[in-house]
């Protein structure tokens, strides 16, 4: 048994040294003899899932992150993820407008100071009725009004149901904006104040980063994130599980701690989706604020 | 027709050169120009954050400017397509006018709508990645269409009259001349030229009316096809168009007051003309006032909730001076005015139009921006200065830059041009001495 450790644990680590040396290639100098770091193994041994399914013992002491995937071709990107049809259902219950979804999103978007790409409401509807917050993203609309104005084809719907900006092609007209009924859109008015690290970044449609003067942004579902098997920085955000994401498909929705059936889930708690009579067909879904956690305190109307 | 006559009429029209007051008008006017060509070069620079423009009113002034210049460029269908398709005889002195207000609006309402984009430098991805299904491609296409059928109306009548100016060699410069050699030498007044020429302006007369319908009514579906309160409307596209031949029409009667006055026209731009133009603008404004009223009074009646805060603020609240303003302004006033005939001698015939004008161009402000204020779900987690609009100064010396350049247009073409076709006069002058004969 400790043999076939041991060697498991020399492959990996020859592995990991592997990645590196690979790593190693992409600096200035590919001839560099990489310096190949004395590891130590600490005795601390955590439990990892391999590629192949199979659940193996490291030693922490190699563990390294892995180099950031290279985000997927501008095509790729535009055909979106075959087999999938990603939904989000937001459960108004359990919302008392923390803000952290907003928070990530905006600092892993690199959104301009002031602009959200995710808002989160204080919403009544009638003045006997009671209030609640709802938290609102892109739709992700079967039937998006903006890619239907958009005269470039710079917004688009791929086949995973995810609605996307190339922001290299939009000419910044703002059709899509007037025509969306969620408000979801915001524009680039100025120069976006990015580190040059990420300015210098080619865009992708995936990470919409880095944003650009003159074009539209808005919440994309983090595809990039969804590709590497992680859920979208807001879901993962959210101290209170708010959010769900997942697969139609699938008919499975996580909000991280807790997976779902989608389609008991809505409808046991009676899901449903905004401006539903606009025949938009939104990807996100809402759950009543019924038996609330949280009482509804507007700390914004007080200020 | 004697001889004497006709020079007098060709001494009456050709170009002049510019007085004292022409010429600081068209200084002025290039002083506008400048302004606005610096406020743009800030654009560009810092781009569209100069402007007042913000994520909830994304479209301001530079869009309801372009709104007004479409609008007003429909007149030259109105006067040289549709008065010459129904065989109406007064209004050849006022082809020309018309048709240049058409071709100069809808060239600064082209680029106009390059100012209002954020990505100017992209314009070319509209025919590398244009798809058909979106209003913004067909107004690209009606526009193109309309501006060189609009160009071809003012050139094939221009033709014989460019003959006449070549013969006047010693009047001109040496490169006007040979500007005018290059336009219309080939013209040499010939049975068979006339006949084809004839026969292509009537082609287009026809082909201008739905060419024109389009334009106006694609720039309403820019937003009769969002679902926003004021904007979702199945009444939009008859409500651009007669408010576009209202304006048009305004801008046509105050042009033909200016030439008359500074080029001595009273001759040729009569009082029939002011009398007959005041009551198809009379009749103009009551039809648009009609579309006006189809366009508020039934959703009012409704009063839903979408649309209740929309129109409750442009009735009674933020926006309900500048309403009633346009309204009275636009409709109203000139009515009034127009109704009686003393109304329609030149001088108060011309402040209707004015006011028309105006007015028109404040109703095309309150069609884009009130709603845009109103969006389905409240205005929310954005700064303050999001929640309202008033345009920046950017904005302000770019859009008069834009008026001011269509202007200069005009201006340009009635010193380079006869403004009154002259070839056309001599006929009309003709036949009406013939007529006498009988």
């Amino acid at each position: 048994m400790k043999t076939t450790q041991n060697t498991r644990r020399d492959f990996l680590a020859t592995t990991l040294m592997a990645s590196a040396a690979l790593a190693a290639c992409n600096s200035k100098n590919p001839f560099t003899a990489e310096e190949i770091p004395d590891v130590q193994p600490s005795g601390k041994m955590v439990k990892l899932l391999s590629v192949d399914g199979e659940i193996i013992e490291v030693d922490s002491a190699f563990l390294k992150p892995v180099p950031e995937l290279p985000s997927v071709m501008n095509t790729e990107a535009r055909e979106g993820i075959t087999g999938k049809k990603f939904v989000m259902v937001i459960d108004l219950s359990k919302c008392k407008s923390v803000k952290k979804c907003q928070t990530a999103c905006n600092h892993m978007h690199h959104i301009h100071p002031g602009q959200n790409w995710i808002k989160v409401y204080p919403m009544q509807e009638a003045e006997h009725t009671a209030p609640y917050w709802q938290p609102t993203t892109c739709m992700h609309c079967d039937e998006p009004p903006c890619v239907k104005v958009c005269p470039v084809d710079a917004t688009f719907k791929r086949k995973d149901g995810i609605v996307l900006i190339d922001s290299d092609r939009c000419i910044g007209c703002r059709f899509c904006m007037a025509a969306c009924p969620y408000s979801t859109r915001v524009f680039n008015w100025e120069q976006p104040v990015l580190e040059k690290e990420i300015a210098d970044k080619p865009y992708s449609c995936e990470t919409s980063v880095p944003q650009k003067k003159g074009t539209v942004g808005k919440c994309d579902f983090c595809p990039d994130m969804v590709r590497q098997g992680n859920l979208p920085h807001c879901v993962s955000a959210c101290p209170n599980g708010v959010f769900m994401f997942g697969d139609l498909l699938e008919d499975t929705v996580t909000n991280g701690a807790e997976t779902f059936r989608f389609s008991e889930l809505i409808k046991d708690k009676a899901g449903y989706r905004l401006m539903e009579d606009l025949g938009t067909k939104p990807s996100v879904y809402y759950l009543p604020p019924v038996n609330r956690n949280f009482p509804f305190v507007n700390e914004e109307k007080k200020a | 027709m004697d001889k004497l006559k006709e020079n007098q009429i060709i001494e009456d029209l050709l170009p002049q050169k510019f007085g004292k007051l022409g010429k600081i008008w068209v200084a002025s006017l290039m002083g506008v120009c400048a302004l606005g060509a610096y406020a743009y070069g800030r654009q560009l620079y810092y781009g569209l954050e100069v402007t007042s423009m913000r994520d909830y009113v994304s479209w301001g002034i530079y869009i309801s400017n372009f709104v007004f210049f479409v609008a007003i460029s429909l007149v030259g269908s109105l006067i040289t397509a549709v008065l010459r398709l129904t065989n109406v005889k007064w209004s050849t002195p006022l082809t020309r006018i018309a048709e240049i207000i058409a071709v100069s609006a809808i060239t600064f309402a082209s680029l106009i709508i390059i100012v209002d984009m954020g990505r100017p430098e992209r314009f070319y991805n509209l025919f590398i990645h244009g798809r058909l299904q979106s209003p913004i491609i067909w107004d690209v296409i009606v526009i193109t269409t309309y501006f060189f059928i609009s160009l071809l109306l003012l050139y094939f009548p221009l033709l014989p009259d460019l003959k006449i100016m070549i013969g006047y060699k010693e009047r001109n410069r040496r490169w006007l001349h040979q500007f005018y050699v290059f336009l219309g030498a080939h013209w040499k007044d010939k049975p068979a030229q006339f006949k084809i020429t004839h026969k292509a302006i009537n082609i287009l007369a026809i082909s201008i009316i739905p060419v024109a319908f389009s334009i106006h009514t694609v720039t309403s579906w820019l937003f009769a096809t969002t679902y926003r309160p004021g904007w979702d409307s199945t009444n939009f596209g008859a409500y651009f168009i007669s408010g576009a031949f209202l304006v048009g029409a305004g801008g046509v009667v105050v042009a033909m007051y200016v030439f008359r006055k500074h080029y001595k026209l009273q001759k040729y731009i009569t009082y029939d003309h002011f009398d007959r133009m005041g009551k198809v603008l009379v009749m103009l404004a009551l039809l648009y006032l009609y579309f006006n009223i189809n366009e508020f009074l039934v959703p009012a009646f409704k009063m839903k909730k979408s649309e209740e805060e929309h129109l409750l603020g442009l009735f009674t609240g933020e926006f309900a001076p500048l309403f009633w303003f346009a309204i009275f302004t636009a409709m109203f006033i000139p009515i009034m005015i127009l109704l009686f005939p003393k109304g329609r001698r030149p001088f108060p015939a011309f402040i209707a139009g004015l006011l028309v004008v105006v007015g028109s161009w404040f109703k095309r402000y309150l069609i884009v921006t009130p709603t845009l204020l109103h969006p389905f779900l409240p205005m929310h987690d954005v700064p303050a200065s999001y929640h309202h609009y008033f345009p920046s100064w950017e904005e302000w010396s770019i859009a008069l830059a834009s008026l001011a350049g269509a202007l200069l247009v005009i201006t340009f073409f009635a010193r380079i041009f006869p403004i009154i076709p002259i070839h056309e006069t001599i006929l009309e002058t003709e036949s009406h001495e013939n007529e006498k004969h009988f």
